[in-house]
């Protein structure tokens, strides 16, 4: 809808607005840059100072990130010339690569966990967000002060029975039991979130559709889910971002096959001097799921604010 | 299409009565009316025929068959929602088509472009036919609110207030449209509303609703020049029933409360006079706003009446209706 504007701004007033939301943009960025940056510059250049703005760049970080290494003699490093480009740069150093670093898998690990239990938190939690707003439930309002009761403390402060519980299931260090933490965690702001979107929606849609001639259930997918897409979008946003970023469940429960990156960046410091390139470039990569993940919903995130004010 | 009768139907909202014991039958074919101010349970009544609500005692039964029992899918009516109506995710031909496309339809596709082009062209929609439905201006939303009923040839079609959201000039001309459509497909309709003249224009027969009960079933004529009640007799008529104490005129008949004269039960120029507060001249007739010892008149008079404020008119009753105490006809 157009129509609204009082004025139309001038041209000088959408220059001055440009400049303010470019400046904020680039302060706002500007840590983001750096990490990006840093990623690509050699160690030294990484702790130059002052520090360097422009610089020679270098897959030296993201190559230490994703292999170990070993120290070999000259005589070992000339019999053994570098075969690909990632050898050679380790061989510039008097190294060999070993073999891969845990990176990979780490951050695989979070990928399986930090989606596996945004999918679960929002499914379930449309589900319960639907049946606490249409249905007549008994305690029903004691019931979701219960469900947020559970966000009232910070999770770590059961971090104790948890840990402990999970020995004796033998959830710990699963991708299982991480998943259903996170979920568990995620779910009653999945249900808060999830059930103000669906109150949102008039139930007239769906009776109308039990009209025309379509069960309870095709009502809800097919008027129901479309409608709530914005709020769908946005509650699995925020419950990936919590998995994702998730370090202190992260580094009790999980040492070996569930470890989740957040745990993992910091031990790369640790090896073998302080290699900012490579936790820088383990921190870039660390970024981009959720990045992506949000812009590929922000369609919906927008369309869903104009939606709304348009009805209105 | 079908006859649909409701059989005893009682519904309730914790303690409120919405729809008291109603016994009433939409012939195959009628366009019947249901008449009441806000709360007199119209809308659910409409629901307790869709399915959308189950009653709480009483029998629906659409063609012969009861469906108390059965999903509002199984009932197979078609309803047209006061508002809310369109799926706003959806563009106008895909709200048309919904119905069409669901799993006890299952029309061919190209059928329902057929059927969509068929309703778009009566209801002038032809055009906005991609629009999103959320694109669209009040008067276009309903009217494809009442296209999606259309495409469909249902055991009924229940309207809850369709035209009641749209302009004046919008709401005379989808009157007649409407009626003009109902009439053409021998659609059975049964349509809600508190505004007497669609009440009047549209129906064969009227319901008259008060508080959950159904007061009087008729024709439109038969319901506005025989009302049984003072109740009922306020429903229709513009200008309204005017109310007076029996005993102001002789003549009425014993136990007689109230005296109901419409503006055509005014005789003028005989009678007791009435004094002139005040005339409204609307074009076609004029409204004179009588004083008669107290007690406020309003009657017609033709277009080009000589009457001022402060004038003298003498007024009698011709063929009144008379009410008891209670507010029952007795005459």
């Amino acid at each position: 809808m157009s129509g609204y504007s009082v004025t139309e701004p001038s041209s000088t007033q959408k220059w001055v607005a440009g400049v303010l939301v470019i400046g904020y943009a680039l302060i706002t960025l500007m840590p983001l840059l750096w990490i990006l940056a840093t990623g690509f510059k050699s160690s030294a250049d990484s702790i130059a100072y002052p520090p360097k703005v422009t610089f020679q760049p270098t897959l030296e970080g993201y190559v230490n990130l994703f292999t170990t290494q070993t120290r070999q003699t000259p005589e070992y490093l000339d019999a053994h010339p570098p075969q690909t480009w990632y050898e050679e740069i380790v061989h510039d150093k008097g190294m060999v690569i070993a073999g891969p670093s845990r990176f990979g898998e780490r951050f695989m690990n979070s990928v399986i966990i930090g989606f596996g239990s945004t999918f679960l938190s929002v499914f379930l939690g449309t589900l319960a967000a639907y049946a606490f707003s249409r249905y007549r439930i008994p305690l029903k309002d004691d019931l979701l002060f219960f469900i947020l009761s559970t966000r009232m403390m910070p999770p770590i402060a059961v971090a104790i029975p948890i840990f402990l519980m999970f020995r004796n299931l033998g959830l710990s260090d699963t991708h299982t039991g991480m998943i259903l933490l996170y979920t568990a965690v995620n779910l009653s702001l999945s249900v808060w979130l999830l059930k103000g979107f669906i109150d949102e929606i008039p139930r007239e849609y769906e009776e109308a559709a039990l009209i025309d001639g379509y069960t309870r259930f095709q009502a809800f997918t097919k008027v129901v889910l479309p409608q709530a897409a914005t709020g769908i979008a946005a509650t699995a946003i925020f419950c990936l971002i919590f998995a994702w970023n998730e370090y202190a469940f992260a580094v009790l429960l999980t040492s070996g096959t569930a470890q989740t990156a957040p745990p993992f960046i910091p031990t790369i410091i640790g090896n073998g001097g302080q290699d900012w390139p490579a936790v820088a470039a383990g921190a870039t990569l660390f970024l981009l799921p959720v990045m992506v993940f949000t812009i590929l919903l922000r369609k919906h995130l927008l369309r869903g604010i104009t939606f709304g004010a348009v009805r209105k | 299409m079908a006859e649909v009768a409701l059989k005893g139907v009682t519904k309730k909202f914790g303690s409120t009565v919405a729809v008291d014991d109603v016994t009433l039958t939409v012939e195959d074919g009628a366009f019947v009316v249901l008449l009441g101010p806000t709360g007199a349970g119209k809308t659910t009544m409409l629901r307790l025929i869709s399915g959308l609500e189950r009653p709480d005692a009483g029998d629906i039964v659409i063609s012969g068959r009861s469906v108390i029992g059965e999903t509002p899918a199984q009932r197979d009516v078609a309803m047209v929602f006061q508002q809310y109506s369109l799926y706003p995710h959806m563009s106008v031909r895909d709200n048309l088509a919904f119905p069409l496309r669901s799993p006890i339809l299952r029309t061919p596709e190209d059928e329902i472009k057929r059927k969509i082009a068929e309703v778009a062209e009566v209801l002038h929609i032809s055009h906005k036919l991609d629009n999103k439905a959320t694109a669209l201006s009040g008067g276009e939303m309903q009217r494809v609110s009442i296209g999606r009923a259309l495409v469909r040839d249902p055991a009924i079609y229940l309207m809850d207030e369709p035209l009641s959201s749209l302009d004046a000039k919008l709401r005379a001309d989808l009157r007649i449209e409407l009626k003009r459509i109902q009439a053409s497909l021998g659609a059975t309709l049964l349509y809600v509303t508190h505004d007497q003249i669609e009440a009047m224009t549209m129906a064969t027969h009227i319901g008259v609703l008060d508080e959950g009960k159904l007061v009087q079933f008729g024709a439109p004529r038969d319901i506005y020049e025989n009302p049984v009640s003072l109740y009922v007799a306020d429903r229709l008529g513009l200008p309204r029933i005017n109310r007076l104490p029996a005993d102001l005129f002789a003549g009425a008949p014993s136990g007689a409360k109230t005296i109901g004269l419409r503006p055509e039960h005014i005789q003028q120029g005989d009678g007791k006079p009435a004094k002139v507060v005040r005339v409204e001249h609307l074009g076609d007739q004029t409204r004179l706003h009588l004083d008669l010892d107290g007690h406020a008149v309003v009657t017609l008079s033709d277009a080009h009446t000589p009457l001022e404020p402060g004038d003298t008119l003498a007024i009698q009753p011709r063929n009144a209706l008379y009410f008891d105490a209670a507010g029952a006809r007795i005459a």
